[in-house]
């Protein structure tokens, strides 16, 4: 902390939903360190500024999902993304595109919450055992098929990412679709059958148009555009009446 | 009652706002050129098969400037879109392993470079010993 203080300019997208008709751009000057992310910078605009910059948070390192925002029109993280980058010039902050502004950084999520309780984002198992029968087994390799998709954190980055989302609200959008495939890919869980409704749907995998930005922004490396483009083939091969072939294989037995 | 007004942005103008947006775009609309190009080669075929006369005609259709930097235009186009088709392919596959280690992205997208590059030179050389 021997580095001196400098000021930053930040500008915050506004919208209060009592007194304004569309969100306006106000500016603040904040000093900041070497170490001092965007997420500090907001929290010292709130106790020191304006207390009435509205923006979510919790974890303050990348773990929660809370603190998404666009920064200079990209999704980040705003814990994991730090003034420094962006000194001499400014920045901007914004909140999360292709969601509804509730107020200044703070989006509406209902329309996400309901798409992932679609997708029953759990394991449904084949067959469920007794305790007498034990646990299920299942080997590092099984667990490598899902794992990378398990590290999605909610964070809604790669909605903000994906135009077809932005266009088509519908859209069940990469997250869910990640997650969808990451309950299959689970050699404990039953499998496609037990999402494939979501999954086939013109707005499950097929609204996806592989833009691929979605796997650019995510902060946790789940890559969705991967977990969505798999399940185009097996939606096609679920088409054709052969789910046999289905990827990746191997349920547990 | 509810005092919540929720703003919904505009999406007008989308694919320029990200420079990822634009080259998307840009991805997309190289189609159309390897397109409108499969459809000039199949009015090729088909005036072969109305015999040498007519084959001669669009032959010399095709030595029109215009045409000329159509094939020109056309041929970036295609390179571009064959080199972000193999790029993405890669996302469209299941997880592949060798040997307990993941296959990575890259190693299978250059395959498929390499592959267009191959067909590309046999494809060349064929025509260059015809002619």
């Amino acid at each position: 902390m021997a580095d001196a203080e400098k000021t930053i300019e930040i500008e915050v997208l506004r919208y209060r939903p009592e007194q304004d008709r569309e969100p306006v751009v106000q500016t603040y000057q904040v000093p900041f360190t070497d170490d001092t992310s965007v997420l500090q910078g907001l929290q010292y605009i709130k106790d020191y500024l304006d207390g009435t910059v509205s923006f979510r948070w919790s974890c303050r390192m990348a773990i929660c999902g809370s603190c998404g925002m666009m920064i200079d029109g990209k999704p980040k993280l705003s814990c994991k993304t730090f003034l420094r980058e962006y000194y001499p010039g400014k920045l901007r902050v914004e909140a999360l595109s292709h969601f509804p502004i509730e107020r200044d950084l703070v989006v509406g999520i209902e329309d996400f919450i309901g798409k992932l309780e679609s997708i029953k984002p759990y394991i449904i198992p084949k067959q469920s055992r007794t305790l007498e029968q034990g646990e299920y087994l299942q080997t590092p390799a099984q667990r490598d098929q899902y794992e990378q998709y398990s590290s999605c954190i909610n964070c809604l980055l790669c909605y903000a990412a994906c135009p077809q989302y932005g266009l088509n609200p519908k859209f069940t959008g990469p997250g869910v679709l990640a997650l969808l495939h990451r309950y299959n890919a689970d050699s404990r869980d039953q499998g496609w059958e037990a999402r494939q409704d979501v999954a086939n749907a013109d707005d499950g995998v097929w609204g996806c148009m592989l833009v691929g930005y979605c796997s650019e922004v995510c902060p946790k490396g789940v890559d969705p555009a991967h977990a969505i483009n798999q399940n185009k083939v097996n939606s096609t091969l679920d088409y054709f009446g052969m789910l046999k072939f289905l990827l990746p294989k191997g349920a547990a037995k | 009652m509810s005092a919540r007004k929720p703003y919904v942005r505009s999406m007008d103008g989308w694919w320029r706002k990200n420079p990822y947006f634009t080259r998307y775009m840009v991805r997309e609309a190289s189609a159309v050129f390897l397109a409108v190009y499969a459809v000039i080669l199949l009015i090729g075929v088909f005036r072969l098969s109305q015999g040498a006369a007519a084959y001669g005609a669009w032959l010399a259709a095709l030595t029109n400037p215009l045409a000329i930097v159509f094939h020109g235009i056309a041929l970036l186009a295609v390179a571009y879109h064959a080199y972000t088709w193999w790029k993405v392919m890669p996302k469209t596959m299941p997880m592949l392993h060798v040997g307990g280690r993941r296959i990575p992205e890259i190693a299978l997208s250059a395959v498929g470079w390499a592959a267009t590059l191959a067909a590309s030179l046999v494809v060349y050389m064929l025509v260059r010993g015809v002619s």
